[in-house]
């Protein structure tokens, strides 16, 4: 808690703050009271085991979910105070978000898709958007892809084209969620270059959501990892990390503090019982 | 045990509650996105095409053997009372005061309801609204509000086509097949027939059903769970409620309309 004040005093330039932050699902708390600052201009990742709600924390700071208690702000003005069409405001202004399947809008093309945006938003010529759509398909290398349908894209093609769409607008910040899940190690590489290259090329602010440790590290230039934040730190200092929770998730072992069994009676007793109720 | 029901029927009713809840919500806040659909006419009108022009051929074809087979019952029993010239009059008050509308109702319900409440859920597992939320595309306007509205066009419209056309299936039923008159046919047909108490009657009646049902599907493809098991019985959900509320609504109205 003290260092993390710390850390926000030396950057001053916070993108994303959230304070005292709890949230729970069905019951389970998922969030218990985290403290988080992300940076502006960086690349940000998240990382940790499945199920610990780094989708729901991109969810919440995108205002889709609303936290028990404790406060979300991005660029300053707290996410779940906002009006519903301040809300929208913002997330114009400011967010972009990749999702895990891509969330391309399946009755319309990849060049629809991108131009979709744009359309909505802005009060541009069709020329203008036609230039703007080529533009931004050629900084995902798919200017050529611009005339199939969605069903008709690879799983790495659709997450390039759902990245074109969410930097059409040239939002502030990107939210990945999971980008290289079940990608094959080509379209991997793809997607972890452009990731750091748009950041840097746009002057974006990145948020990464993932549990591929090191494409994740390769691209990131500040780590939180696992559910409460457990630590957070540059690539180098957690990997040197000292902690079971980040030594067993950072070098992926198969038991330590999360075990390898479920948890459940003790394996005597279930033999015993005989399968008899 | 019985503290085990108690609990298990107040588990229930409060379910059912918090869904009657968020449906109401939920149709408020369509409502309110209904005005941005006049900013963009073009969705409206693929919407009426998906869920209206496509329709049309089951209501035709409906609509066409349901007035046959009134007229070839109507047929016979009127002949024992040798009022057969009444056929005209038995078939065009039941399909426009009664089978029109829930028919129309009910073929809706199975043909555009459940493919509206399928691409709703199937949209919402996809990610696709929350998607278009994160891009500032508030769904309730660009993909609830058009289809709402394409569908309470559409019913009575659809309503009004399978009603022409089960009175002209009558027609050619009674005519060519049982010999009757033509003029005997259309001049029982214009002296018995209200416009304003059969007619409009029936229309109103069919745009109550539209509004149910287009409610129930769009709101039964929003709300549910995501999942390919959730979406499957969002679907059956949609199309049986949907069906009962067509045939509970009818007798309210009926009751409302004919009987006080």
């Amino acid at each position: 808690m003290d260092d993390l004040i710390t850390y926000s005093q030396q950057q001053p330039d916070v993108l994303v703050e959230i304070r005292d932050m709890y949230f729970s699902r069905g019951g389970r708390p998922i969030f218990d009271g985290i403290n988080m600052d992300i940076s502006r201009g960086q690349v940000t990742a998240i990382m940790g085991p499945s199920g610990t709600g780094k989708t729901t924390l991109l969810k919440l700071i995108g205002g889709q979910l609303k936290p028990d208690a404790g406060t979300i702000k991005v660029d300053g003005e707290d996410v779940h105070k906002l009006s519903h069409k301040a809300l929208y405001e913002l997330r114009q202004r400011m967010m972009g978000m990749l999702f895990q399947s891509g969330a391309l809008l399946t009755d319309l093309n990849v060049y629809d898709n991108v131009a979709f945006p744009l359309r909505e938003h802005t009060p541009l010529s069709e020329s203008m958007v036609h230039h703007l759509v080529l533009l931004k398909l050629q900084a995902v290398g798919l200017r050529g892809a611009r005339d199939l349908m969605p069903a008709e894209l690879s799983g790495g093609m659709a997450r390039r084209v759902a990245l074109a769409r969410a930097i059409a607008l040239d939002p502030q910040m990107i939210m990945y969620d999971e980008p290289f899940t079940g990608q094959d190690p080509i379209s991997m590489g793809v997607l972890v270059s452009l990731i750091r290259n748009l950041n840097t090329a746009l002057g974006l602010s990145s948020i990464v959501v993932s549990h591929d440790v090191p494409e994740t590290c390769s691209i990131s230039d500040y780590v939180y990892s696992a559910g409460k934040v457990v630590e957070h730190g540059t690539p180098t200092q957690l990997s040197a990390s000292e902690s079971p929770w980040v030594k067993q998730f950072m070098g992926g072992l198969a038991d330590g503090p999360v075990p390898f069994h479920f948890k459940g009676a003790a394996i005597m007793d279930d033999l015993l019982q005989g399968g008899v109720k | 045990m019985l503290s085990h029901f108690l609990q298990k029927l107040g588990h229930r009713s409060l379910s059912i509650f918090a869904r009657l809840g968020r449906a109401s919500q939920f149709l408020w806040a369509t409502l309110l996105a209904m005005p941005s659909v006049l900013l963009r006419p073009n969705l409206l009108i693929k919407q009426m095409y998906s869920t209206g022009v496509q329709t049309l051929v089951i209501i035709l074809v409906a609509g066409v053997f349901v007035g046959m087979v009134l007229a070839l019952q109507a047929y016979i029993v009127l002949v024992d009372f040798g009022a057969e010239e009444s056929i005209s009059l038995m078939v065009s008050l039941s399909i426009l005061r009664e089978l029109g509308p829930v028919f129309t109702g009910l073929l809706f319900a199975g043909r555009a309801g459940s493919a509206l409440t399928a691409e709703i859920g199937l949209m919402k597992s996809t990610e696709q609204l929350s998607g278009m939320e994160m891009m500032a595309v508030d769904p309730m306007k660009y993909i609830i509000a058009p289809r709402f509205l394409a569908g309470i066009i559409s019913v009575p419209m659809l309503a009004m086509i399978f009603m022409a056309v089960a009175v002209l299936g009558g027609f050619f039923v009674a005519t060519d097949m049982l010999g009757q008159y033509e003029g005997v046919f259309w001049s029982q047909l214009h002296v018995k027939v209200d416009f304003y108490n059969d007619v409009v009657n029936g229309i109103i009646k069919s745009a109550v059903f539209g509004f149910v049902v287009v409610w129930i599907a769009v709101f039964e493809g929003y709300d549910c769970v995501p999942t390919s098991e959730g979406l499957g019985q969002a679907t059956t959900r949609s199309v049986v409620y949907g069906s009962l509320a067509v045939l509970g609504l009818d007798f309210v109205l009926t009751a409302v309309m004919y009987a006080v």
